[in-house]
């Protein structure tokens, strides 16, 4: 075996992958936590009850948090298209540009501009407008998911340009944004995000059932947590087999290789259930094969056919050995996640989803799978998706750009020191907000999750102490805050 | 109505508003070392908390407007500044977590407190870095950068490297005085003084080094017509430092944040002059450099509508949080 040296594209392939499989966990974090922030707040403001809004405080905590590692690690993705992929800017950035741009015109702002509110404007508007910046922020993060989508489908099934002069110029907008994949993707996208905060969620409320916490906090976002689980898991299975049926219509090479089929078999696919692609020999070795049953996932009939990967030309083939086992780990995470939302319902009817412990080890095991799923998932669909950028017009190869592989090299360290220490940091702390929990009931008085009793900043945790008398504490914040003596 | 011109407008002030305002927000950083007490430091910060993601944002705007009405200058010059800017958003990484961070940590504090401060300087001084190097010509052949890794480090672009720096130090020091009272804001008082002076000289040394090393600005800046035009700026740029002098004397509590602002958009509109009407100076103008009337059409009618938008709740944004930060804030 000889070891070549890496070319400037194949690092900033490495560094591409690297730096959005970072970037994705925070805004996936953020655009679950979002929504069950505000039906959090809803729920506080319809019903009264104290430990909605100390729930609110708790899990608004977490998503500043990502939501802050999601804006630093997001400025680096808006950059990389042009540092790394010039080439890729120049041939399709007339295209993707403009929805980058409504990204950020529309999403980015709205939750940047309403978070400061959101996290730190309790004592300073409204009940109502409070709530309003909260579900506007909500809002944005599902804004976000629409135009990044948009862009990401675009390059998978491209549609209403032309080319001129060797640029995607665009013809029809509305073709664009509405390609064939897009709403396959961006619904599979967003429910993925909601299980992502779903499952991390009843795990945060498994581990304080586990040790020992019964207070309406604990159970109720566990509680929660599980319905989510139980409504979402199955729609995500159907959303995800009608995107597969969508992929084999526009990318049939990709479901080659996901599945590992090389020979396209007549009278039926049959479908691998395990096995080792090889792509030198273009055989899957050690295949447990089951008749028919390719046919019958992906075309929803018995014979269907499906076009094996030697049908397509040697250097048009994706990765079949990487796609193959990503797109398995992610789909049994999926059915784990089934039994989860199932489980919990059966102890649910007979009363003992707070008292079962070895559910709650389950759920407090699933609190990653998540992150796993979705990460398998996009590297499913972006693996599979080679040796393109732009699915049939534009090769990976030749949307690197001018370069060297040095720059690639040292920018690829810093990147990955900087990011292990400093997102590892970043999540380090997110545990420890988890894993101190909630504040219970008469708790929320004295203490501030996450600040040690008296420090680091004093002595009244305004955060936690506000959060059963929002009137009184608004007087109160009124009282301290006096006007600035203008100039 | 000429599209390009119109996005070529939209950018320059996207740009501004993000050199103004994370510029004070990087500055709090950068004086931070001039500031070591811990409390004093956690007030410092909490004028940030509210208001730092949504700053920070205008930098990801300018980004993907270029990218869209632009391309052709995303595509050359990022590629060109590949270590600068990659090197300035790991700064940004850096002082964003550190942001998130400080306020939870106890025994690492002072860690993170460096941090904030290495990564705060970094940023700006790699983006002024970029800048320098930007405004002495990128080596662009066919709409591709052509020239070497290191092109970007000369004596210039360290200069203004630096110069960014004390810039974004000043409307930070400026800032501080306004969302601060007693001692702090006293001792913040007494380091205007100095940042304008050093302000002062980076952008005399800047103006003079500009034209001297470019015959093209040169013949720009001294022909008949813009000439006369930008005879003011040097001495309103005299004037707003000398008012700015007088206003911290007298303890002003605002006054002396608009006076830096006003500041720096005199700088700013000295360079936007001497790169018109270059998109990459001296090689690619505006109109090589455009994307498809489709493409700008389509973006603009979002910008329209939605850029005052944002306007106007980052201004409603800045009017909540309009008060002076308690020295007790808790916004962690």
């Amino acid at each position: 075996m000889t070891v070549s040296p890496l070319s400037a594209t194949d690092l900033s392939r490495i560094q591409f992958a690297f730096t959005i499989a970072v970037h994705i966990i925070f805004p996936a974090t953020s655009i679950g936590l979002a929504s069950f922030i505000a039906v959090l707040e809803g729920a506080w403001l319809k019903t009264g009850k104290p430990h909605y809004r100390a729930l609110c405080v708790y899990w608004s905590k977490i998503f500043a948090m990502a939501f802050g590692m999601g804006v630093v690690s997001g400025v680096v993705m808006a950059y990389e298209f042009g540092t790394n992929w010039a080439g890729f800017a120049r041939f399709a950035g007339s295209i993707t540009g403009p929805l980058l741009t409504y990204e950020v015109m529309t999403a980015f702002f709205l939750e940047a501009g309403f978070l400061g509110i959101m996290l730190f404007g309790w004592d300073k508007v409204g009940r109502r407008a409070h709530f309003a910046a909260t579900v506007l922020v909500a809002l944005g993060t599902l804004v976000s998911t629409f135009w990044i989508l948009a862009s990401n489908s675009w390059m998978q099934t491209p549609q209403g340009y032309a080319i001129v002069n060797g640029r995607a110029v665009p013809q029809d907008w509305f073709a664009v944004i509405f390609n064939p994949s897009f709403p396959y993707r961006l619904v599979h996208m967003t429910l993925a995000a909601f299980l992502v905060v779903a499952l991390l969620v009843s795990a945060s409320g498994a581990w304080h059932l586990l040790r020992g916490r019964r207070d309406p906090e604990v159970r109720t976002m566990f509680s929660m947590a599980l319905w989510m689980v139980l409504v979402l898991a199955p729609i995500q299975i159907v959303a995800g087999d009608q995107h597969g049926l969508n992929t084999l219509r526009y990318q049939p090479a990709k479901i080659a290789a996901i599945e590992g089929l090389w020979e396209t078999e007549h009278g039926g696919t049959s479908l691998n259930l395990v096995g080792l692609p090889d792509m030198n020999a273009e055989v899957t070795r050690d295949a447990i094969r089951i008749p028919h049953l390719g046919s019958l996932i992906l075309t929803h009939t018995w014979n269907g056919e499906i076009r094996g990967l030697k049908t397509f030309p040697k250097a048009d083939r994706p990765d079949s050995t990487i796609v193959f086992w990503t797109f398995r780990i992610m789909v049994g995470l999926g059915l784990l996640m089934l039994l989860l939302g199932v489980t919990g319902a059966a102890l649910r009817r007979r009363g003992r989803l707070f008292e079962c412990r070895a559910f709650q080890r389950f759920a407090l095991a699933m609190g990653p799978a998540g992150y796993l799923a979705l990460l398998m998932g996009w590297a499913t669909t972006e693996v599979g998706r080679q040796p393109w950028v732009v699915y049939g017009l534009l090769r990976t190869a030749d949307a690197v750009s001018p370069i060297t592989a040095q720059s690639v090299g040292l920018s690829m360290m810093i990147f990955v020191i900087l990011y292990f220490s400093v997102f590892g940091t970043g999540a380090w702390y997110i545990f420890k907000l988890i894993r101190s929990g909630p504040p219970a009931g008469e708790r929320a008085l004295r203490t501030a999750p996450g600040t040690p009793p008296g420090g680091p900043n004093g002595t009244t945790p305004a955060a936690a102490a506000h959060a059963p008398q929002p009137e009184a504490q608004r007087a109160a914040g009124a009282g301290r805050r006096p006007m600035s003596a203008a100039d | 109505m000429d599209l390009t011109l119109i996005w070529a407008a939209l950018i320059a002030l996207g740009l501004f508003i993000y050199v103004a305002l994370d510029g004070f927000d990087l500055g709090v950083g950068i004086i931070f070392p001039f500031f070591p007490d811990d409390r004093e430091r956690d007030r410092m910060m909490h004028t940030l908390a509210p208001v730092w993601d949504g700053n920070e944002t205008w930098l990801v705007f300018g980004g993907a407007a270029l990218y869209a009405a632009f391309p052709v200058v995303y595509a050359a010059v990022l590629p060109a500044l590949y270590l600068p800017l990659i090197l300035m958003l790991a700064c940004l990484i850096l002082r964003g977590v550190s942001f998130e961070v400080r306020g939870k940590a106890t025994r690492t504090k002072n860690v993170w407190s460096l941090a904030f401060t290495l990564g705060s300087a970094g940023a700006a001084f790699f983006q002024g870095i970029a800048l320098g190097a930007y405004l002495q010509g990128i080596p662009v052949v066919n709409g591709s950068f052509a020239g070497d890794t290191f092109f970007w480090l000369t004596p210039f672009s360290l200069l203004t490297g630096l110069g960014l720096m004390s810039t974004y130090a000043l409307l930070g020091a400026c800032w501080l005085a306004m969302k601060t009272d007693g001692d702090l804001q006293l001792r913040l008082h007494q380091f205007i003084g100095p940042l304008t002076i050093v302000l002062l000289l980076f952008m005399i040394a800047v103006s003079v080094w500009t034209p001297l090393s470019d015959a093209q600005v040169a013949r720009r800046w001294f022909a008949a017509p813009m000439f006369y035009r930008l005879l003011p700026v040097p001495f309103a740029v005299a004037a707003v430092a000398a008012l700015m002098l007088v206003s911290t004397r007298r303890r002003h509590e605002r006054a002396p944040f608009a006076l830096a602002l006003v500041l720096v958009a005199l700088g700013y509109v000295g360079l936007l002059v001497s790169v018109w009407p270059y998109a990459i100076p001296d090689s690619v103008t505006l109109w090589d450099a455009a994307a498809p009337a489709s493409t700008q059409a389509f973006t603009l009618v979002g910008a329209v509508i939605v850029v005052p938008v944002i306007l106007v709740y980052t201004a409603a944004g800045y009017w909540v949080f309009r008060h002076k930060t308690p020295a007790d804030a808790n916004y962690h």
